[in-house]
């Protein structure tokens, strides 16, 4: 039998749900060699490649499976290394099933070529490997470019402007690098150590310098940063301040957005406590409210700190989740409850000041929305109480003000986003700006297109 | 990036420390009523500390803190030389100040030393700052001196009457009000029924009165939320919003219930730290 009439798409191989609820190590572990070039020899090497136009940086995608199909995972690794410079991280976070694996010819029978898993491979195998291995320095006189913020768009930005000769620094405003990377996303789902770390190294072999704690801002002004001698500036703060219902106690212990919760645990290490010294809150009941992905984090994350049960609290169904199909799925496998058609409308707590219950109102479909989704409209009387002692809230994120309220000079679109022109130039000349400050909050991919759509004009602008 | 410790003194043996920290980037932008994030070391949690002073000429910062827990232990057990794992700031908005006239600046307990640095400001714009200090007893009562070298009034009290009045910093503040309509604005940096106290001896008054919150952050610069307050019913966050507000619209309540989040886990780590020190009480 020929590779190319296996039917079916090679699974991953994962730990078992029973298992993985009780640590916080990678679930999903990854192709054999044998398992990649199997799977890359179902490709069918379409001479259009829908799946290329799909991404939004445009990795030549049946370049590096062919690569993987004829057993050069090196060769593979230079190809998507062209236009991505974090393929372990996309491999496992992009919403694939959207954009290449979405676009696959194999798709129309259910079953496009796992791209994503095969991405994974070919960079962990490099990372594996020792990286690149070779330090380059930016040459004397190289034009210098400041990157603000030290996330998936704001890295790329950098990545691509170190390859092509600039000298890049980038400001971080917390003490590790990576932005969502390290403080939303987790371990389980994306080690910090073995692949956000030994990528952002391979970005400090091509000569890029990180900066942490500095808060574009306050730290340091965009003015100061052209007097210091940078001819150009990317912001890429993303969009981090946490939105909340505005019901009543909301306020109460217990009652946290999902960027508390994953950020104690992800970026304190909380899960580690007491031996790293970050603590967070334990939930026995737990409510996330929220469908997205930052939802399933947080619910699968409270399974691992030993939660009794942890519900999705969603106003849709389940059809409508946003959350990518395999946060879906893993999530509902290791027993998180999807509490679908309901919608709090206040919380409830001891003489303490915490938690106790939330009050939620069933709801029901009504007609489509403007973005085409039938929006849930509340059920007449159908108010329930449900016990919880831990609800985080997922409902977003919007722009964060500090670096926005500092420098009015920049001028914002009407939800209080950056605002840019097709060059992804800001009103203020030499300062660009991409990922979710500019669209708000979207996805690590879509951040990193921004940053490298920015970068190649900030490239030209330079002559570089 | 590690920041050095240039400069440690003990105020209070065991308790108290102010440590002037090399940190030329955050003295040249620091502004009064701003704040920093510290770790402590590689495995330590984020706390902020209000900059008590900042000298952008000297590249460094002063902060002040109390021991309260693992953290501040830790730091406490630093000395001049030692680095901190990571300072990072000016974070908060800063403290409004324009020349209006007379304003009382007051403290409590380890609150004094970042009261200290909102009274500066005010000075330095042309106020007649007057510093209201408060604590147990004499030995306990931080930044006199450095008041007193340039407010033209100190006003002191002690729980135990070893200086000044006997009694209650609201007390002291409240017989000051009371001799003079001309007073701007009262500034209240301190523990919580403190600030809160200070809030009710000025009501009746009607002056305006500022607070400065010491809520619990993560990151301290708006991505978490863990800071909320309530403000009138409105919900705000300390770090991005303030950390000063009214002190007329805070639910001091809500806040001091607040900040008792994690006593539990805060003893289990603080504990742990003391026992493998070989301290352990």
């Amino acid at each position: 039998m020929s590779a190319k009439e296996i039917k079916t798409r090679v699974p991953m191989r994962c730990q078992d749900a029973g298992t993985r609820i009780g640590n916080f190590e990678e679930v999903a572990l990854g192709y054999s060699e044998e398992e990649a070039r199997f799977e890359a020899g179902r490709c069918l090497q379409c001479k259009k490649p829908l799946c290329v136009a799909g991404c939004p940086v445009e990795v030549p995608i049946p370049e590096f499976i062919g690569a993987v199909a004829s057993g050069d995972p090196e060769a593979a690794y230079r190809i998507i290394a062209s236009t991505n410079s974090l393929p372990a991280i996309c491999g496992r976070v992009c919403p694939q099933e959207n954009q290449c694996e979405g676009r696959c010819i194999l798709n129309a029978k259910k079953n496009p070529l796992a791209i994503g898993r095969l991405e994974r491979y070919v960079a962990d195998l490099f990372l594996a490997r020792g990286g690149p291995g070779e330090k380059r320095e930016p040459a004397p006189g190289a034009p210098a470019v400041a990157c603000i913020g030290g996330g998936p768009a704001s890295i790329t930005a950098a990545g691509y402007l170190a390859a092509r000769g600039a000298k890049v620094t980038v400001f971080e405003a917390l003490h590790e690098m990576g932005g969502v990377l390290v403080y939303g996303i987790p371990e389980f789902r994306l080690p910090k150590r073995d692949v956000v770390q030994k990528e952002l190294s391979a970005l400090a072999d091509l000569g890029v310098e990180f900066r942490l704690n500095w808060v574009a801002g306050k730290t340091v002004s965009l003015k100061s940063l052209f007097e210091q001698g940078y001819k150009a500036v990317f912001v890429g703060i993303g969009a981090g301040l946490p939105k909340f219902f505005g019901i009543p106690g909301e306020n109460l212990i217990g009652v946290l957005s999902a960027n508390e919760y994953l950020t104690r645990l992800n970026l304190g290490r909380a899960y580690d406590f007491p031996n790293h010294d970050t603590p967070v809150y334990q939930g026995r009941k737990v409510t996330v409210y929220g469908a997205g992905n930052v939802a399933m984090d947080a619910a699968r994350c409270a399974l691992r700190m030993g939660a009794q049960n942890v519900r999705i609290v969603y106003r849709r169904t389940r059809a409508e989740m946003p959350a990518r199909a395999e946060e879906l799925e893993h999530a509902v496998e290791e027993g998180v409850i999807l509490e679908e058609l309901a919608a709090p409308v206040s919380f409830a707590g001891n003489d303490q000041g915490c938690l106790v219950s939330v009050t939620l109102q069933e709801m029901e479909l009504g007609e489509p929305d403007a973005s085409g989704r039938r929006s849930p409209v509340p059920k007449a009387g159908s108010l329930r109480e449900l016990k919880t002692d831990l609800a985080i809230v997922a409902l977003g994120t919007e722009a964060n003000r500090i670096l926005l309220e500092e420098t009015p000079e920049i001028k914002l679109n009407r939800r209080g986003y950056i605002e840019v022109d097709e060059r992804y130039e800001t009103s203020v000349p030499g300062v660009f700006a991409g990922g979710d400050i500019v669209t708000g909050a979207a996805t690590v991919i879509m951040a990193m297109g921004a940053g490298r759509s920015a970068a190649k004009q900030i490239a030209e602008n330079l002559g570089l | 990036m590690p920041t050095k410790i240039i400069r440690k003194e003990e105020l209070i043996p065991g308790r108290t420390s102010l440590m002037l920290l090399d940190a030329p980037h955050v003295a040249a932008a620091a502004r009064p009523g701003n704040f920093v994030m510290l770790r402590v070391d590689e495995k330590g949690e984020r706390f902020p500390l209000t900059i008590a002073d900042a000298d952008p000429a000297a590249g460094a910062i002063s902060i002040v803190f109390l021991v309260m827990g693992k953290s501040t232990d830790a730091l406490n057990r630093l000395r001049a030389g030692d680095s901190i794992a990571d300072v990072c700031g000016p974070l908060g908005r800063a403290t409004h100040i324009e020349k209006t006239g007379t304003v009382i600046c007051t403290g409590g307990g380890t609150g004094i030393a970042a009261m200290h640095h909102i009274a500066k400001g005010h000075h330095q714009a042309g106020n007649h700052v007057v510093a209201a200090i408060g604590a147990r007893s004499e030995n306990l009562l931080l930044f006199r001196r450095e008041l007193e070298s340039f407010c033209p009034e100190v006003l002191v009290s002690t729980d135990d009457g070893s200086a000044g009045r006997k009694g209650l910093v609201t007390e002291l503040l409240k017989d000051r009000l009371s001799g003079d309509p001309s007073v701007r604005e009262v500034v209240a940096v301190g523990p919580v029924p403190m600030m809160k106290a200070v809030v009710a001896t000025v009501k009746p008054f009607k002056t305006p009165v500022t607070v400065s919150l010491n809520a619990m952050m993560v990151d301290g610069m708006g991505m978490c939320g863990a800071c909320r307050v309530s403000l009138d019913g409105e919900t705000r966050f300390t770090c991005v919003d303030g950390p000063e507000f009214d002190g007329n619209l805070v639910d001091f309540d809500e806040l001091q219930q607040r900040l008792a989040a994690f006593k539990s886990q805060e003893k289990i780590s603080h504990d742990l730290y003391r026992e493998q020190c070989g301290c352990a009480v």
